[in-house]
């Protein structure tokens, strides 16, 4: 895989280029307003979904608040079950582990399961730079892998593509990685996963070394848990003789009764079912079935940084089900490229900040303001992640990091109001000339708002870029203090 | 210090600040009767395009074989205790040769009704997971005692020292413009025998 993430322009040059696209666009709209109006039906179901929704937070939060315990106790219960388990701090740490054990059995080519952990990590790509192939099982990342392209969704990293762009690429990139498509493939959903079928089935009866992440992991008994829907990962769980499992350290849950609120959110806020059609569970080597060696690693790569935020700290309850992305009326618009990220959508614009900090890069300091603010992505998340506030707390956080130094236009508008604002003669002053200025462009300005308002049109300059976007309604003629005084305050102080 | 230390340093760290972990109050619906739960389960797996269909334990055979279709190479696990004509006991078949078989004949640990899922811990009659997994068509025969309301339900009777398995339906996707297509590389076909 040739396509990256790395060195994306900040989201408002990435969006526009985006919103340019018109069948992107269509695609878009089609994609989340269908598991939209699943996921309503699907949860109306549920009288208890409020419920649901508090108690899966409530659990999430106690897991977070006593992690190093639970992933002392989920070390214990990993190792007494014949895992091996490693720690990585960053993703080069993670990817060595993984590269270490497919050497160690002289293999060239890994089977994974689809996971957003080792999509994080660059997983392929390290692989590759050490000659080993790692495949990607799920459709949707198989239709990525085979294009180069870059994953757009949580869920459905191809949303963007709609079926006739999935059978060109079948037809023209499958023989390259292995069995090629079907001479005869329509665009026929059911006939591009019976060729996906196809093709993969023989790199998963000849795999010798299987790569997961997983949903979650349970402390006390060393449970991971893999959700999904076609089979691939029961293919990847159970064939391959070894087994390697990233698992972020967010994963974990206290007790395996917890799973019960997990996986009653989880498909209905995720694809839309009552039930996903695949949920493996297993608890380290199970003697004649499945993998005998098996190696987890649990990865830190800005988790710890991200927990220590107090606002943001909740952002790590997320259990990766996208239905904050199918809400947004950004994401739904501009797709989930634009944000830079394997990690898209509301979700995105917080998590990125909060694990590789701000003020770092101008890409990630740009994903706190790719938002409307409009709460949608709240009133979905099944562990109530309060998005909107923690998107205006890092955004209070990226200004903050950008202090010192020339300051930027914006911030000099800001304190220049704020002299303004504080002293009554010096806002007095502000407002006659206000007032100076829309008597004056009430008699030559042409532009108006709907309701009659004179507006201005486009600001010269620098001011353009407000006005691009955005009406700018030429000032009252009078202040209200001003209208105050002449109407019925006379004699009274301003 | 080692990476583990070092993460572990910076978890403690991180959460010294944090308030005290809430309690849960995880809600539970109250119990149906148990033939609704039956009915309830058997709609909600032919929800996912299953083959649902129930017998008396005496036409449980019968039943069975109807459910395959007539040459279909079968695989079975050694202890299903059913006497299904032909078939092939799993003895550690190789993936390649479970490739080769048509179908898998199987029991299940529980049912779920709400959501429709068979849960399979691979215990007694249910065999290695890889051989509900290769074949194309998975025959599964649930007593209608095991049938459990809900999911909170299974996770009262489930052993969590078992490997577990839970099925909803035959495979699918919804990968292509989010459209529902059944059978991707799990068995394309889940037929549920339901008993009693």
């Amino acid at each position: 895989m040739t396509a990256t993430f790395v060195g994306m322009p900040p989201f408002p040059q990435a969006a526009r280029a985006a919103l340019g696209d018109t069948q992107l666009r269509h695609n878009l709209a089609h994609a989340t307003h269908t598991i939209r109006d699943k996921r309503a039906r699907v949860v109306a179901e549920v009288p208890e979904w409020e419920e649901l929704r508090q108690a899966g937070a409530d659990l999430k939060d106690a897991a977070l608040a006593g992690l190093d315990d639970h992933l002392e106790q989920l070390e214990a219960a990993l190792v007494s079950r014949g895992a091996v388990v490693h720690w990585a701090r960053d993703a080069a740490e993670a990817c060595a582990v993984v590269a270490q054990v497919a050497k160690a059995h002289g293999v060239d080519e890994v089977v994974k399961v689809k996971s957003m952990v080792t999509q994080e990590i660059g997983l392929n790509e390290a692989l590759a730079a050490e000659g080993i192939s790692a495949w990607e099982t799920d459709l949707a990342e198989l239709i990525v892998q085979l294009a180069d392209d870059l994953p757009s969704h949580i869920l459905v990293p191809a949303i963007h593509r709609n079926r006739a762009e999935v059978r060109e690429i079948f037809r023209t990139r499958m023989s390259a990685a292995g069995r090629p498509a079907p001479a005869d493939l329509t665009d026929d959903p059911a006939e591009l996963a019976n060729a996906a079928r196809l093709h993969l089935r023989e790199k998963f009866l000849r795999a010798k070394v299987g790569v997961s992440g997983a949903n979650f992991a349970v402390a006390e008994t060393g449970t991971l848990v893999v959700v999904e829907s076609e089979g691939n990962g029961r293919m990847c769980l159970t064939l391959p003789e070894v087994l390697v499992s990233v698992v972020g350290i967010e994963k974990v849950v206290p007790t395996f009764a917890d799973l019960d609120v997990f996986l009653r959110l989880l498909p209905r806020s995720s694809t839309g079912e009552r039930m996903n059609p695949y949920t493996s569970m297993w608890h380290g080597v199970t003697p004649g079935d499945g993998p005998q060696e098996m190696h987890v690693v649990l990865l830190d790569n800005g988790r710890t940084r991200a927990l220590a935020d107090e606002v943001g700290r909740q952002a790590l309850r997320c259990i990766r089900c996208s239905a904050c992305l199918n809400v947004c009326p950004v994401y739904e618009r501009v797709g989930g490229h634009a944000y830079g990220s394997v990690y898209p959508g509301p979700i995105g614009a917080i998590l990125n900040p909060l694990m590789k900090g701000v003020g770092v890069d101008d890409q990630t300091d740009s994903l706190p303001y790719a938002s409307t603010l409009c709460g949608a992505c709240y009133e979905v998340c099944p562990v109530k992640i309060d998005i909107p506030s923690i998107l205006v707390d890092l955004r209070s956080q990226v200004v903050d990091a950008h202090r010192g130094g020339r300051p930027k236009p914006e911030a000099l508008a800001m304190k220049g109001a704020a002299w303004t604002f504080s002293d009554a003669r010096r806002l007095g002053g502000a407002e006659r000339l206000s007032g100076l200025v829309g008597r004056v462009w009430g008699r030559v300005g042409r532009t108006s708002l709907p309701g009659g308002r004179p507006a201005f049109g486009r600001l010269p300059g620098p001011g353009a870029r407000w006005t691009g976007a955005r009406d700018l309604p030429a000032p009252p003629r009078e202040s209200f203090r001003a209208w105050w005084r002449r109407t019925r305050g006379r004699g009274t102080r301003p | 210090m080692t990476a583990r230390e070092e993460i572990l340093a910076a978890v403690r760290a991180a959460v010294a600040s944090a308030p005290p972990a809430p309690v849960a109050d995880v809600p539970r619906r109250p119990a149906a009767s148990g033939a609704d739960v039956v009915a309830l389960f058997c709609e909600r797996v032919a929800d996912y395009r299953a083959v649902v269909e129930r017998c008396a334990p005496a036409d449980l055979e019968a039943a069975v074989r109807a459910a395959l279709p007539e040459d279909a190479r079968v695989v079975v696990p050694p202890d299903l205790g059913l006497d299904v004509p032909g078939a092939v006991l799993d003895e550690r078949l190789c993936a390649a040769d479970l490739d080769a078989l048509d179908a898998v004949v199987t029991r299940a640990r529980l049912g779920i009704a709400e959501t429709g899922t068979i849960v399979l811990d691979h215990g007694p009659g249910q065999g290695r997971r890889a051989i509900t997994l290769v074949p194309d068509r998975h025959v599964c025969v649930v007593e209608a005692a095991q049938v459990v309301a809900d999911v909170p339900d299974a996770f009262d009777v489930l052993d969590a020292a078992r490997p577990l398995t839970w099925v909803s339906g035959p495979s699918a996707t919804s990968d292509i413009e989010l459209d529902r297509v059944e059978g991707v590389h799990g068995p394309r076909v889940l037929h549920v025998i339901v008993v009693g």
